[in-house]
């Protein structure tokens, strides 16, 4: 029995090994680190920048932004290159985390970025200095086509008795007071305190009637009609589509959030230069292309949309709406620490109630 | 009728044990990413985990970390077990308060007080330093499984091989190693699956390009889990199936024979 666990150890010790012998080669023009949201980049992507200009790139993922934010703030690991959401942009530049950018470096950035997207991203840097746009997306509802025969066109249908049990929200509290804020028709980013107050009420009310607060469960509950309405991202949106074809996706009336994921480059970037390349490279039409076949978010790349081969998606109002359509867009920007703690509040007494 | 009921109870918890896993075998021969739809059988997981370099890299990260922080610490461990061993009875029960706090200390704090130190230190974060954290909080472990057997050692043996020629070491390695080595293994298994375990404190030491399968795991839970571990965590499930079932067979031959 001892020498058989013994010979078992062994045995383990010498697969290890074998599959140790990593790869470890550093690039002949140095290295860059990537600190980038899960799955949210082709691989052959970073083997093909790293084959044409010799920089190794050091690959790290998060979930979260509040998730990223302590690593780069601690310092504990200098990233050249970080792709935070809206808010956590605007965050990071009142904390002092990120390096201006130098455009000039850049070149496809201005070129290839649609200037719809820079403008957008003025709700959380304010003078397009410190972050170019790589995703971007809309929040909306997603229904089953089988199960909801009237048209949908408003935040107002989650509130609707007839579809007790069948809804699914969002859980997370930004997301969930948008959509009460917006059908209010107040700014999801609003610090009044009547207007939450109000919004508060609202998802207290709705409460009954949802099926689930979730997250990525929305896209396996719908694909599955286990529910007939759910509030979703974009870009997971195109993904059920294919899945389940009964599925519609729609931005209500009243407005919705608008996210863009940007690249920027923390201030204690010890590759800077290496930095500008891999953005550039990431700005390239055919490069961006590759990306948003591969991640399926929306991507603000013009020149990547225009390369789309198949016309269902390059024209597809579900990736590519036409911002100008709709009226009250908005991206989230930071509330700062007390915005957040009142709106955590909040969020609490509707969980709770 | 008391026999259906104890089967049924017996029925009832392996089905509550094992319907998790089952679902996730079940998935990955899925050919739909979605939990929700069956799109027929496949083994195409399976070839785009063996074919995916990040999946691999984290699978070969886990296991050596696992390996080799739980063979140092087996060795740190037992070795403080020895001094421990021929001290007072107060100081003992000193130490074994001490070493029993990270132990029961919240995995969080562990992780940031680890992270803390090592940017003090000014360590480069990456491998060696989730190595340095494992190893720490396995130490422990170790000391818990190994500490009980060597009170159970006489005294005695030790000194009775001096009297009869032994050298220190002959006769630790001769007379006390093989009487508490069961702990000592099982100290290694349970460092070993402890590290297998860790999410939060690799989580906090590790630096960028360095990921662990826990680590990986997590960080698609934006875009989704994708089936890939799901074929991975079935194969390793199976793995160690295999191992168990080579572990206990002989034994149970063995009492087979005895008993007729």
């Amino acid at each position: 029995m001892k020498k058989r666990i013994l010979t078992l150890l062994l045995l383990g010790i010498s697969i290890l090994s074998l599959t140790a012998c990593g790869k470890n080669q550093s690039g002949e023009n140095g290295e860059v680190v990537v600190y980038n949201w899960g799955e949210y980049i082709d691989p052959d992507v970073i083997t093909s920048f790293e084959e044409e200009t010799g920089i190794r790139v050091i690959y790290d993922e998060f979930e979260t932004n509040e998730i990223m934010y302590p690593k780069v703030e601690a310092g504990a690991s200098a990233y050249d290159v970080v792709c935070p959401s809206d808010y956590m942009i605007k965050k990071m530049i009142d904390n002092d985390l990120l390096a201006k950018l130098d455009f000039e470096k850049i070149p496809n950035a201005k070129k290839y970025i649609g200037q719809q997207y820079y403008d957008q991203s003025r709700e959380f840097d304010p003078g397009n200095e410190y972050s170019i746009p790589y995703c971007w997306g809309t929040v909306g509802i997603l229904y089953n086509k089988t199960m909801v025969t009237e048209p949908v066109d408003s935040w107002d249908i989650l509130w609707d008795e007839t579809y007790a049990d069948n809804i699914l929200m969002q859980d997370s509290v930004r997301d969930a007071f948008m959509v009460a804020l917006k059908r209010a028709g107040a700014s999801m980013n609003s610090l009044d305190e009547t207007q939450l107050q109000e919004a508060k009420d609202m998802l207290i009310a709705q409460k009954p009637l949802v099926q689930a607060y979730v997250i990525d469960q929305v896209r396996d509950k719908m694909i599955g009609g286990e529910a007939a309405l759910g509030v979703i991202y974009s870009g997971e949106a195109i993904y059920t589509q294919r899945e389940n074809a009964d599925l519609e996706y729609v931005i209500p009336k009243e407005g919705t959030n608008v996210w863009i994921d940007s690249w920027v480059i923390p201030k204690n970037a010890p590759n800077r230069e290496n930095a500008e390349k891999f953005i550039d490279y990431m700005c390239r039409p055919e490069i961006a292309l590759q990306n948003f076949e591969y991640i399926t978010y929306s991507t603000p790349n013009e020149g990547a949309r225009e390369l789309i081969e198949d016309e269902d998606i390059k024209n597809s109002p579900i990736a590519f709406p036409d911002l100008s359509q709709y009226q009250n867009l908005e991206t989230f920007s930071y509330l700062g620490e007390e915005g957040d703690a009142l709106y955590n509040e909040l969020w609490k007494e509707v969980k709770s109630e | 009728m008391k026999k259906t009921l104890r089967n049924f109870y017996i029925a009832l918890i392996f089905l509550f044990l094992y319907a998790p896993i089952v679902t996730l075998i079940v998935l990955s021969f899925n050919a739909s990413r979605s939990r929700a739809k069956w799109g027929g059988f496949t083994l195409k997981w399976y070839q785009s985990m063996f074919r995916n370099d990040a999946i691999l890299q984290a699978l070969s990260n886990t296991l050596l970390i696992a390996f080799l922080s739980a063979l140092a610490a087996t060795v740190i461990g037992t070795v403080a077990c020895l001094s421990m061993q021929a001290m007072k009875r107060r100081h003992r029960a000193v130490i074994m308060g001490i070493t029993n706090i990270p132990m029961l200390n919240a995995d969080i704090v562990t992780g940031i007080s680890l992270m803390l130190l090592f940017i003090t230190l000014g360590l480069r974060f990456g491998f060696m330093t989730i190595l340095l954290s494992h190893i720490t909080f396995n130490i422990p472990y170790v000391i818990l499984s190994v500490m009980p057997r060597m009170r159970q050692l006489n005294p005695s043996l030790y000194e009775a091989a001096l009297d009869l020629g032994a050298s220190h070491m002959q006769a630790f390695f001769k007379v006390v190693f093989p009487d508490i080595l069961p702990g000592v293994l099982s100290g290694f298994l349970m460092a070993f699956t402890m590290s297998l375990d860790d999410f939060i404190i690799t989580h906090f030491t590790k630096g960028p390009g360095v990921d662990t399968l826990s680590t990986k795991i997590y960080t698609e839970v934006k875009k989704g889990i994708k089936p890939e571990m799901y074929a991975l965590s079935t194969l390793i499930f199976v793995t160690v199936l295999i191992l168990l079932f080579l572990v206990n067979r002989p034994s149970a031959v063995k009492k087979e024979t005895q008993t007729s």
